[in-house]
């Protein structure tokens, strides 16, 4: 009788399992266990967590608070693709700092202070984008009309690129930008 | 309406078939292959695109292509056969004649006729490359979402046929007892379909009203979520149907039983219990969610399902040990692997699967599905060098294991290249762990999937990937190459002998009808090669498994904790 046919005995829910089997079960058990707990372990201990915080919004009040910030805190511009101007802002350690993700943009440039604690907004205006943090390798998906806010703490200084990766149309691969951390 | 009652009996397997479910098996096996050969042609397209030394494709065409090729290979290919196993399980093995043969023809022409609308909509209107996810508030043309609902709805009619069949079996008696494993391991995979397939009716059919102006906007999280809960279990169809087959050919090669049918079948049942609604774990960074809420169903409940497949992971071996054993090769730890039928590509090609399964698409699935690790690898390359390890390492690799037993079997063809297919699995299995590997090294160094130029030219903006990257991009470019090789070999193979191949000829055969309201006549109810011999062994004695899956699990653990020091070094977030 193979695993093809019914089982020989008909009351094979009465058969002993052997050690071995019993054994690895168990094994895998307990890792299964591990593998759970690691997470709320790190929600306490780890230094990496995503937020819970995240609010509806709409593309004009959210556009309205960017252009607030790139107004006060502009320190210079930066020529994307096809010549096109992009503000580049500084603002204040502590403060929040919105990024626009909308086809194909990221708008504007953030500036950065190392070291420092930072509320980063985050919201696309039409699809989804995907912010993608390199060389640090954060990733985060972006959604339209969800506002998520993440504390977020630059520990190394230099210049970071922002990749777009999640699929957003013909032109997705052309949606990059920079985030600059300076030593204060 | 008289019902079809003629059998043939397998000369070679003593497997009996019933005529209609003969043709139905045969035709979702040929319509599988069909969607296999298209979307790997798409494949070859894809990778020397992405191997930007090559870099083949425009990026509106790369686009397209790719949509076609994760729809065509994740939805038509797969599911294609797992109706056909579907089938197999249920009136082959149970000797049960199939129910309702007019209402799974119905089924089958609804799958092809979605599966064709589809591929209309994103290969000739060229207006639909939203990629096989279809992520709203991005659009496709009706005809798309309206495509995979009629795929939809033809699966879910073969699904119910199936149970449909069970109970057939059940009350003619054809079986005693319990059924086999197998077709239980089926059985899983098709509840899980009928609870996918609710899914994808829920998100697919508000999208495709939608998209024809009936609806006014989709909400891109719930879209996500409920996607998800569609597209992940989905996955996990596949993977029930593919330990289905692992023990189908085990039993089939080398007349393995399972040691404990207790320990396999409620592995089974863990897989129904715990999978519905694993959508989380594609939403970790997405906003809105709660960390309560992701954890507990990225786990699915405690990861008892990732138990399962570690259960399922050590009993099939085992299965083979004890086997194997008892047939003498008893020496040391490993003589009954050393001397397992190794040239059977059936026998290589399932073993090689369970082994690519396990290591490459099982842990890094685990990783990836954890609530923070996933901040450093999602959406990057990492994600589809994962699932290439599972549905390709694993079920697609199994899946064409079987096809070598099912061309004698169920076509009555001899097999044709006997050297070609011999290698096959071979030739398939190693380009696809070298494809996957080096994937997901990539991903590692958050190389963005679903992307037409990392080098982002001409972009002042643009960000530069280390040249460890470019590395790895040229090295999964070169497996790529060797997996549509193999992938070539597969079809040459597979076609060739179904509609040119040698017939099979035996003396006296014939069909032969059953009694009404009986079964159908009982033969030896296994072949020569189905004499089991499990049963002699003592399960104790597949220590040599026991072995390999301590040498997995050290992997495991190693690999799971050096990504979370990788991640410890990154910024921190809250
Ligand atoms: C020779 C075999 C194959 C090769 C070389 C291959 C190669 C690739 C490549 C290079 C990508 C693109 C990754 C990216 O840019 O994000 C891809 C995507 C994908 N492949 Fe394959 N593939 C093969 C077989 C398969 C099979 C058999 C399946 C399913 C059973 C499959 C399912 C997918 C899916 C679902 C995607 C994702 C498409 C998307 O991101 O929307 N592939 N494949
Ligand atoms: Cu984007
Ligand atoms: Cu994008």
């Amino acid at each position: 009788m193979s695993a093809i046919q019914p089982p020989a005995n008909r009351l094979w829910w009465k058969e002993p399992i052997e050690k071995i089997e019993i054994t690895w079960v168990l094994i895998a058990f307990v890792w299964a266990m591990v593998l759970f707990f690691m997470m709320p372990y790190w929600h306490v201990f780890g230094k990496q967590n995503l937020a819970n915080e995240a609010h509806r919004n709409t593309p004009e009040k959210y556009t309205a608070k960017t252009q607030e910030m790139v107004d006060k805190y502009k320190v210079r511009e930066e020529t994307g693709l096809n010549d096109q101007k992009i503000p580049v802002v500084h603002p204040p350690a502590g403060s929040d700092v919105y990024l626009i993700a909308r086809l194909w943009q990221w708008w504007p440039i953030l500036e950065l202070e190392q070291g420092q604690t930072y509320r980063l907004h985050l919201m696309s205006m039409d699809w989804l984008h995907g912010f993608s943090l390199q060389p640090e390798n954060i990733n985060i998906e972006v959604h339209p009309n969800y506002e998520h806010v993440l504390t977020i703490q630059p520990t190394s200084s230099g210049n970071f690129g922002i990749v777009c990766n999640e699929f957003c149309g013909i032109n997705h691969h052309t949606m990059v930008s920079r985030l600059y951390v300076v030593k204060k | 309406m008289a019902v079809n009652r003629m059998f043939r009996t397998c000369p070679a397997s003593g497997l009996k078939f019933h005529q209609p479910a003969e043709a139905l098996i045969r035709w979702n096996a040929v319509a599988a292959v069909v969607s296999l050969l298209v979307g790997g042609i798409l494949a070859l397209l894809i990778v020397l695109t992405r191997w930007q030394a090559v870099h083949l494709l425009s990026p509106d065409v790369f686009y397209m292509v790719l949509t076609a090729h994760g729809l065509d290979m994740l939805v038509f290919w797969i599911i294609f056969f797992e109706i056909a196993v579907l089938y197999f399980a249920g009136s082959t093995l149970l000797g049960c004649r199939i129910a309702a043969p007019r209402v799974a023809w119905a089924g089958f022409w609804l799958m092809v006729i979605g599966a064709l609308m589809n591929n209309y909509a994103v290969l000739v209107r060229e207006d639909s490359s939203v990629m096989f996810t279809s992520y709203a508030p991005m659009g496709a043309h009706w005809s798309f979402y309206l495509g995979l609902i009629l795929f939809a709805v033809g699966a879910l009619i073969g699904c119910f046929i199936f149970f449909a069949t069970l109970s057939i079996g059940k009350a003619e008696r054809t079986y005693v007892g319990s059924v086999p494993v197998v077709t239980f391991g089926a059985v899983t995979a098709a509840v899980i379909a009928v609870f996918t397939i609710a899914s994808g009716a829920i998100i697919l059919i508000p999208t495709f009203l939608w998209s024809i102006g009936l609806v006014p906007s989709i909400d891109s999280l719930m879209y996500r979520q409920i996607w998800w809960a569609f597209g992940h279990s989905s996955q996990q169809i596949n993977v029930s149907a593919h330990v289905a087959v692992w023990y189908a050919v085990a039993a089939i090669v080398v007349g393995a039983k399972p040691m404990s049918e207790k320990v396999s079948r409620t592995a089974f049942l863990l897989y129904i219990l715990f999978i519905c609604l694993a959508s989380a774990h594609h939403l970790l960074v997405d906003p809105g969610l709660t960390s309560s809420w992701k954890i507990l169903n990225t786990s699915y409940f405690l990861y008892l399902a990732v138990l399962a497949s570690m259960v399922h992971g050590l009993t099939v071996p085992g299965a083979i040990e004890c086997a194997q054993r008892a047939k003498g090769f008893n020496k040391g730890l490993f003589e009954w692997l050393r001397k397992a039928p190794w040239g059977n590509p059936a026998f290589s090609g399932m073993f090689l699967s369970l082994i690519g399964f396990g290591f490459l698409g099982g842990i890094s699935g685990v990783i990836l599905g954890t609530e923070q690790l996933n901040i450093i690898m999602h959406n990057t390359l990492y994600v589809p060098g994962h699932f290439h390890a599972t549905v390709v390492l694993g079920t697609t690799l199994a899946f064409m294991a079987i096809t070598y037993f099912l061309i004698p079997v169920l076509f009555r063809r001899e097999l044709a290249f006997p050297t070609m297919a011999k290698w096959q699995p071979y030739v398939f299995a190693l380009g696809m762990a070298v494809f996957t590997l080096f994937m997901m090294g990539a991903g590692t160094l958050g190389v963005p999937r679903r992307h037409w130029d990392v080098s982002f030219s001409g972009n002042p903006l643009g960000f530069e990937f280390p040249g460890t990257a470019w590395l790895m991009i040229a090295l999964f470019g070169i497996g790529g190459l060797l997996a549509v090789v193999g992938g070539i070999m597969y079809l040459l193979v597979t076609v060739y002998s179904v509609f040119l191949g040698k017939r099979i000829q035996t003396p006296g055969f014939a069909h032969v009808t059953a009694r009404s309201g009986a079964a159908a006549p009982v033969t030896a109810p296994v072949g020569a090669a189905l004499t089991g011999t499990g049963s002699v062994a003592h399960p104790q004695a597949a220590s040599g498994t026991f072995v390999l899956a301590m040498v997995f699990f050290v992997s495991f653990v190693l690999y799971y904790f050096i990504n979370w020091k990788y991640l410890s070094t990154v910024w921190p977030l809250k």
